[in-house]
């Protein structure tokens, strides 16, 4: 029974010493290829970074499923909106002329673009379905330009990691990283369906993320900001999602 | 492994030959079925194996204090053909006997000083257990929490998409926590969504690693074929009806039970690993906007996302349906020796001996 138990002891000791040092390469090795989401504390920060781990390392080039035209939803559903600002009310009685996006932060030549400017840029339509973390769901065809387009145009530095994304609505705001980024299907959207781009759906400009769920399709975008850590953004948590106890990272 | 109690092994001397001890173990049903020994201490005894115990023969010494250990190997193949191997898969039963003062011609164990120990194995594998108790975390933490997601949206819809604006296939006649849904209550419950999918997402990654752990080692340790994959002579569709005649009549199950699974049980346990779990968890992943990106085909196979979320909810249920039978049946057969078996391992022994005596 000693013996036994002496060989279990140590099996059971080099087993832990292993999985403790394998632990850490593991996270150093996360940490290196950006596998780690920015909300990894807490008590539900092992799902989270398995979730994001996996999903990122399954999913960097995968595209989100396209429909046919037929399986648009008719009509699509506008989920409910905080109460419109002064500010945004003053912005549509002039159309949206005035509406700017604002791109700063890691980038060469930091920009200020109209919605004009931005259908100037070579457009791009999906038929994607975007779904709620609640459950429900439509289809609908978004028009835009996509993200990618718009981070070449004012020249993303080489550190860069993350494009911080802000609505006009107060405290609300997005991250992604830059596989999401710079995926041909992220689009900052100004049209749907062959129209404008109702306000219910986040008219003039919504951030079109279709791997991701509702929440992370932020609404009345104003201002991009590209940088290499979130650390200084609110709490430091990457958006304004988990600040409000939902995750960062939103592929399911 | 669990002490045999004094009572379990039953020690008798007999007069054969110049010395002997005639070591009777009961309380293990195989005794009968005919078994080796591997005495580490063979230079003191001699072992003969009779059809109902084990005779030490030719003690030298017998006038010191002596140990003598045993160590029974049950064979499998040898069991009783009434029942299935693994009714009685006890492999390995060490017996510690201390024997201290001994006569020249006949050996009397005294009651003080003998002191039988004998350990049993396990009723369940530790891994077996710890898995056990990991899953049953995970899947409680699992239904409080998908409960509180369906909450947010109490509607169900078949094929790709659905909304508040759409039919549904049907819905649940209870609040919601969002005020956009028609749930006919004029209140709204609290939101409760962001730490819900955070920890569904968790316990779903905890039990699905420990689902692997416990599937390897299934397949490595013969775990699945052997106390799971019902005998041929289970399967006869007499011993089928049988089984579940007596699950009909409310039967309480045989001591032999306590040893291992009747085959309805085992073939609920096996649909509940392997048909309910994996499409739990397909079902779950269909829903994944960004795992369906990349295996389109887990979606679409189902019928789209709105169906995969749909079956997710059905296969709960199912689930949840198993967890109720489960817990019933664990307190019918005897709540206590149950949780024991899956907690500690130990099955009590009075169970074992009654068993053995009226067999």
């Amino acid at each position: 029974m000693t013996d036994l138990s002496r060989r279990k002891l140590i099996t059971t000791g080099l087993a832990a010493t292993a999985g403790v040092a394998g632990l850490g390469v593991a996270a150093r090795l996360a940490q290196k290829y950006g596998l780690i989401p920015p909300d990894h504390g807490g008590i539900y920060g092992l799902g989270e970074t398995l979730t994001y781990a996996s999903q990122r390392l399954l999913t960097r080039r995968s595209l989100a499923r396209e429909f046919p035209r037929s399986q648009i939803s008719k009509p699509p559903f506008a989920n409910e909106i905080e109460p419109l600002t002064d500010e945004f009310k003053r912005l549509q009685a002039g159309g949206f002329a005035g509406w700017r996006l604002s791109v700063n932060g890691m980038v060469v030549r930091p920009a200020s673009l109209s919605i004009d400017q931005l259908k100037s840029y070579p457009s791009h339509t999906q038929i994607t379905m975007l779904q709620c973390e609640e459950g429900w769901s439509y289809v609908a065809e978004w028009i835009g330009v996509p993200l990618s387009h718009v981070l070449d145009v004012v020249g993303v530095l080489p550190q860069a990691r993350y494009v911080v994304y802000f609505s006009i609505e107060p405290d609300t705001w997005e991250s992604i990283d830059m596989a999401d980024a710079l995926h041909p299907q992220t689009l900052l959207t100004y049209g749907m369906n062959g129209g404008e781009l109702p306000v219910g759906h986040g008219g003039p400009l919504r951030l079109r993320l279709p791997r991701q769920v509702g929440y992370k399709n932020v609404k009345f975008i104003t201002h991009l900001t590209v940088t290499d850590s979130l650390k200084g953004f609110g709490k430091g948590l990457g958006s304004a999602a988990p600040e409000g106890g939902y995750a960062w990272y939103a592929g399911i | 492994m669990r002490l045999l109690e004094p009572h379990d092994v039953n020690c008798t001397s007999v007069a054969q030959g110049k010395t002997g001890i005639c070591v009777r173990v009961t309380g293990i049903n195989a005794f009968d079925a005919g078994v080796t020994q591997n005495p580490p201490l063979t230079d003191e005894v001699d072992f003969i194996d009779s059809s109902r115990g084990f005779r030490f023969n030719k003690l030298r010494g017998c006038n010191v204090t002596r140990r003598i250990r045993l160590t029974v190997r049950l064979p499998q193949s040898s069991f009783s053909s009434t029942h299935s191997q693994a009714d009685y898969c006890i492999s390995d039963v060490r017996a510690t006997w201390y024997h201290s003062r001994v006569g020249d011609s006949t050996c009397i164990p005294s009651a003080a000083s003998a002191v039988p120990i004998a350990t049993v194995p396990s009723r369940h594998s530790a891994l077996v257990r710890v898995t056990h108790w990991i899953t049953t975390l995970c899947f409680l933490a699992l239904l409080l929490s998908g409960a509180e997601i369906v909450i947010s949206h109490p509607r169900f819809y078949w094929g790709e998409t659905g909304n508040d604006l759409t039919p549904t296939l049907f819905k649940l006649h209870i609040p919601a926590s969002r005020n956009l849904v028609p749930t006919g209550y004029g209140y709204v419950l609290p939101d409760q969504n962001g730490w819900s999918r955070s920890l569904h997402f968790q316990a779903a990654w905890v039990v699905i690693l420990t689902g692997l752990l416990y599937a390897i080692f299934g397949l490595l340790t013969g775990h699945f074929r052997k106390n799971l994959l019902p005998g041929g002579a289970d399967l006869s569709r007499r011993a089928f009806s049988r089984s579940i005649a007596g699950h009909l009549r409310f039967e309480r199950p045989s001591e032999a039970e306590a040893w291992s699974y009747n085959v309805l049980q085992r073939l609920s346990y096996l649909f509940v690993i392997f048909i309910l779990f994996p499409f739990v968890i397909w079902t779950g992943l269909a829903m994944s906007p960004a795992f369906v990106s990349a295996f389109p085909a887990t979606v679409n196979l189902l019928g789209g996302q709105q169906s995969a979320r749909t079956l997710h909810f059905f296969v709960s249920l199912a689930l949840v349906l198993f967890l109720l039978v489960h817990v019933g049946m664990v307190w019918f057969a005897g709540f206590w020796n149950r949780m024991r078996a899956m907690i500690t391992g130990h099955v009590a022994t009075p169970r074992a001996a009654t068993y053995m005596e009226r067999t």
